[in-house]
């Protein structure tokens, strides 16, 4: 079909001339979701996607085209942690197999009010704990570009939806780095919002003080349409931010500073390279990325320059204590009391707790349980929790430092492209833990999600293996609080001038 | 033989009279079908998150106000963590390190008239759980239990005394006093049965004299001040004997028995449970500025303790009275409102009048009456005060004052002037009238008549109640006895 790997804006344009109808679109994405070999969703219901194509056509041909919403008909498939009516959610576990929730959640309805078409759920780490998708307690899901390589995680059945094809768009969840991530392993963009952007009313907690939805989508333009209709201020959750709602794409294409030109659009613009970002511990290929893109800024008359983010390693002891401390919390109303899976062993109270988490909870999410409940423990907590609590302050002061140098900071996402699945990301401080490896593999995304900061993903460049396949590299950007809008127009001159995120994968091999 | 000293500290529990949740927009109205007032939130189901209910925490700044607290401007909501079935998230939302209330005190007199202040340590803000239910579950195989979540979330408000109390009396008093601020703030119903008032007792004993504690032991959820009294009594004796006896008292939770008046061993320290607590991540610090502070001050009724002195400075009420008049809210608008519609007479003397009917008869039918607050008594402090006024105005006597207040308990549709001319109940003034049943009952009591004569006053008490009841009580009692003297004397 010939719409599978436009952006947005190219297919909002085929809807607005005819060229297709939204439920023609509707089906397409269907079909390529149907039997699909990636694993990227773990939920599609047809009848449900098409009544609502159908509403949206409607609604298109009733409402002049300038009056019309830009995602009005568009489809998108939501991460499995977004608790929908129509589709049951899982958040990749079996304890919530088939569970149906009442409710949308407030970013489901959001993109719903804004005319946008759901595909399903995509698949994702269990409780969006991971970095691989192999943390799904259904099924892994396989990176595009190398079917034996993992997408990253925890949003990987998103990127891989995207990435493949399967769906224009996606939305994801970031806790450390589970938009960005995945974004950056499956090439794609996908951009993690200021904490408190988008209501978290209908996520399925993970860690309450840093999850936070946002887009995963093939442009900048992409996602500032969608991350305008997801984001607002809701009652429902008290950590949202009370701020009107913005359009998150009225930067785009314009110049983004007094002294910037047609030619030179990022001119006067201040790029910060963390030393501590362009270490040795980033692969060959991926500092080659990296430089080549940051030429590429710097011809667009953006200026580079160092800064310090002192307490970059520090983040990540901090990260694995916080945020398991609050999963450890958040997962207790798993019970077997009231829905989601029971034991079928349980003889009384006790065993039916044990039995039944221990049954239906996969390693990962156990391991993180153990230890944040640990470190919350009489005796431990000032040690560990209230510890962390201070280093994390002092991680978000560094970025509050350094953006009295810069605008923007700028740097990997990943240190490595995608491993094999199975395997574990090849870092010489973690050489013989896989475990520790792929924890370290998030090192530069905890930043940006401790300190509450916006941070996106965006294709930059390839990494050619000896098996013949181009594995995506992302640049991350990371912006002050708020500056959402800039960044993404930052992204989009980016894109304006590379092509990296119009690739697509050649996976007519693996096609079904 | 040592002299033994109780020291008791009280945990109350008080729910907040709110229409919705701590966290969730349900209802709180007690009595529904179970689960029939859960809300997603209180179910804990994927993706929901809490939103504080303003209301409460206004409640709780009222609280504050009222017993002289310090309102904390930044206060923490944290998570308690355990599992229970009634617990629907496997964390219960409290306050632990920043409560929203510091200190604050009590006063109160105990039944022989002495004064106690109790010093508060803190009051927080948490929810409620829900119910286990192992009874009664028509349909359902024997041994199942039910959860009902309709109390899950209801706002609840945890005071906490230092351990100042040293004896049962004492506690007992002051969860009265505390039952009857709370009331009277309108910031809890009261309602003993439905527990919306709850006392966990903290118990040691230790020899007179001693400056250290002995070990603790709490007694949780008794609602109801005669179990509190009889349970810290008990357990007390209990903790003595076990220490005469060369026993040590274990730090433990305990449970009141009132059908064996006894206390038993629920769970020991070793069993307490690491409750994790963290700071609330769903839930930013609560702020709370002067500005809603000094609004919540505004609307402050008047405190009890202020309305008792008032009632005796203004009015000259007796102690005694003023606390009758100033138990309840209720009790003290019901009076404001009788004094106000009886303009024409001595203020001091028409508050008298007022307190005592309602000590007397209005007390009594209330009481009648169960469970009738002054608010609803079918007498309302307009038709009291009709009543009232035609008492003093001298149109009809005492006694048929209060036949009348009766007719009208049972029928408040009616008018007291109606009554009385239906009724012909009008006093008879008419001295002529009087005068002719004095001759009568001095000529068929010539008995009486010598006994007056030489010196007994209880005859000219019996011939007053002879000529009374010939008026059917419409004689005025003073003008009978002058007749029937200057008859007599003559």
């Amino acid at each position: 079909m010939e719409f599978r790997f436009s952006p947005l804006s190219e297919l909002r344009r085929a809807l607005d001339s005819g060229m297709v109808s939204v439920e023609e679109l509707a089906q397409d994405y269907l079909a390529a979701l149907k039997n699909e070999p990636f694993g990227a969703s773990l939920a599609v219901a047809p009848e449900l996607t098409l009544k609502q194509a159908r509403y949206c056509q409607n609604l298109l041909e009733k409402t002049p085209p300038d009056q019309r919403s830009p995602l009005l008909g568009l489809p998108v498939i939501h991460k499995d942690v977004f608790v929908t009516t129509g589709w049951p959610t899982t958040a990749g576990s079996k304890i919530l197999e088939n569970y149906q929730s009442p409710f949308n959640a407030q970013a489901v309805d959001q993109l719903e009010s804004a005319g946008m078409v759901c595909l399903g759920k995509a698949n994702c780490d269990e409780f969006a704990m991971g970095s691989t998708n192999e943390h799904s307690a259904y099924k892994p899901a396989r990176n595009p570009w190398d079917t034996s390589r993992i997408p990253g995680g925890s949003s990987g059945g998103s990127a891989v939806a995207v990435a493949a094809g399967l769906a224009p768009a996606a939305t994801g969840t970031d806790t450390g780095g589970s938009i960005r991530q995945p974004a950056a392993m499956c090439g794609i963009t996908g951009i993690k919002p200021t904490y408190g952007r988008v209501s978290r009313w209908g996520l399925v907690a993970y860690a309450s003080s840093l999850d936070q939805a946002g887009p995963m989508a093939r442009t900048a333009q992409d996602c500032a349409w969608m991350l305008s209709a997801m984001a607002g201020f809701d009652p429902k959750d008290s950590t949202s931010l009370n701020e009107p709602s913005e359009d998150f794409a009225r930067l785009l294409g314009k110049p983004m500073t007094d002294a910037a030109s047609t030619e030179q659009p990022l001119r006067g613009l201040r790029l910060g390279m963390p030393s501590q970002y362009f270490s040795n511990q980033i692969s060959p290929a991926v500092a080659k990325a990296l430089e080549a893109a940051l030429q590429v800024l710097r011809g667009l008359g953006a200026e580079t320059l160092e800064v310090d983010l002192p307490r970059t390693e520090l983040s990540l002891p901090a990260y694995y204590v916080i945020a398991p401390a609050e999963a450890s919390s958040n997962l207790s109303r798993f019970d077997g009391v009231r829905y989601g899976h029971r034991s079928e062993k349980a003889t009384d109270l006790e065993s039916l707790y044990c039995l039944s988490r221990t049954e239906a909870f996969g390693p990962e999410v156990r391991r993180r349980i153990l230890l944040g409940s640990y470190v919350l423990s009489h005796g431990y907590y000032d040690a560990y929790y209230l510890q962390a609590q201070k280093v994390r302050r002092l991680v978000a002061m560094d970025f509050d430092r350094a953006f009295e140098h810069c605008d923007f900071i700028v740097g990997p996402v990943s240190p490595v492209t995608a491993w094999r699945l199975g395997d574990s990301p090849a870092l010489e401080a973690a050489k013989d833990n896989p475990l520790l490896a792929e924890y370290l593999s998030d090192v530069f995304t905890l930043g940006a999600s401790l300190s509450g900061l916006p941070a996106m993903s965006m294709p930059c460049g390839f990494e050619s293996t000896a098996g013949g396949h181009r594995l995506p590299v992302g640049l991350q950007l990371i912006g002050p609080r708020f500056e959402e809008a800039k960044m993404l127009a930052l992204a989009d001159h980016f894109q304006l001038a590379t092509n990296f995120h119009e690739q697509t994968p050649d996976f007519s091999g693996a096609q079904s | 033989m040592t002299t033994w000293e109780i020291v008791v500290g009280l945990e109350t529990h008080v729910q907040l009279k709110t229409r919705s949740k701590m966290f969730s927009p349900a209802p709180t109205a007690f009595g529904a079908k179970p689960n029939t007032q859960a809300h997603p939130i209180d179910l804990a189901l994927p993706g929901v998150l809490p939103s504080p209910n303003l209301g409460a925490i206004d409640c709780a700044i009222r609280f504050g106000l009222a017993v002289g607290g310090e309102i904390a401007r930044r206060s923490v909501f944290a998570r308690k963590n355990y599992f229970y079935p009634d617990l629907p998230k496997g964390y219960q939302i409290s306050q632990f390190e920043l409560p929203v209330v510091a200190g604050g005190s009590l006063s109160f007199c105990l039944s022989d008239g002495s004064e106690r202040t109790v010093q508060l340590t803190r009051a927080h803000l948490e929810e409620d759980a829900g119910k286990s239910v192992h009874e009664g579950l028509a349909g359902l195989a024997p041994q199942t239990s039910g959860i009902d979540l309709n109390r899950a979330g209801t706002p609840l408000l945890e005071i906490v005394t230092e351990p100042v109390m040293r004896s049962a009396q004492e506690a007992a008093a002051y969860a009265r006093a505390l039952h009857g601020l709370v009331t009277w703030m309108d910031i809890c119903d009261g309602n003993l049965q439905e527990g919306s008032f709850r006392c966990d007792a903290n118990v040691s004993v230790r020899p007179k004299g001693s400056e250290a504690f002995g070990t603790r032991c709490e007694i949780k959820n008794i609602n109801s001040f005669r179990f509190l009294e009889r349970a810290i009594e008990y357990e007390a004796a209990r903790q003595i004997e076990l220490i005469e006896s060369g026993g040590q008292v274990r730090q433990e939770t305990r449970l009141f028995d009132p059908d064996r008046d006894e206390t038993r061993s629920m769970r020991s320290k070793e069993d307490a449970h690491d409750y994790r607590y963290f700071p609330d991540p769903d839930l930013p610090t609560l702020l709370i500025d002067e500005k809603t502070i000094d609004q919540v001050r505004q609307s402050m009724p008047i405190l009890p303790e202020q309305a008792r002195l008032k009632l005796m400075e203004q009015f000259g009420l007796s102690a005694q009275d003023a606390d009758l008049v100033a138990a309840s809210r209720e009790a003290l608008s019901f009076f404001q409102k009788t004094v106000e519609a009886l303009p024409g007479l001595e203020p001091t003397k028409t508050a008298k009048l007022v307190a005592n009917w309602m000590a007397a008869d209005l007390s009594t039918f209330l009481n009648r009456s169960e469970g009738l607050g002054y608010g609803e008594a079918p007498v309302t402090p307009l038709l009291l005060a009709s009543l009232l006024q035609r008492l003093e105005d001298g149109t009809i006597s005492s006694k048929i004052a209060r036949e009348l207040f009766a007719q009208l308990w049972q029928d408040p549709k009616q008018t007291v002037d109606g009554l009385i001319e239906s009724q012909g109940l009008r006093q008879v003034q008419d001295t002529g009238q009087i005068d002719g049943w004095v001759a009568e009952v001095i000529s068929a009591n010539p008995k009486m008549v010598d006994e007056y004569k030489a010196g007994k006053d209880k005859a000219l008490n019996a011939m007053v109640g002879q000529v009374m009841k010939k008026s059917q009580g419409k004689a005025n009692p003073s003008a009978v006895t002058q007749a029937l003297k200057s008859k007599l004397d003559a």
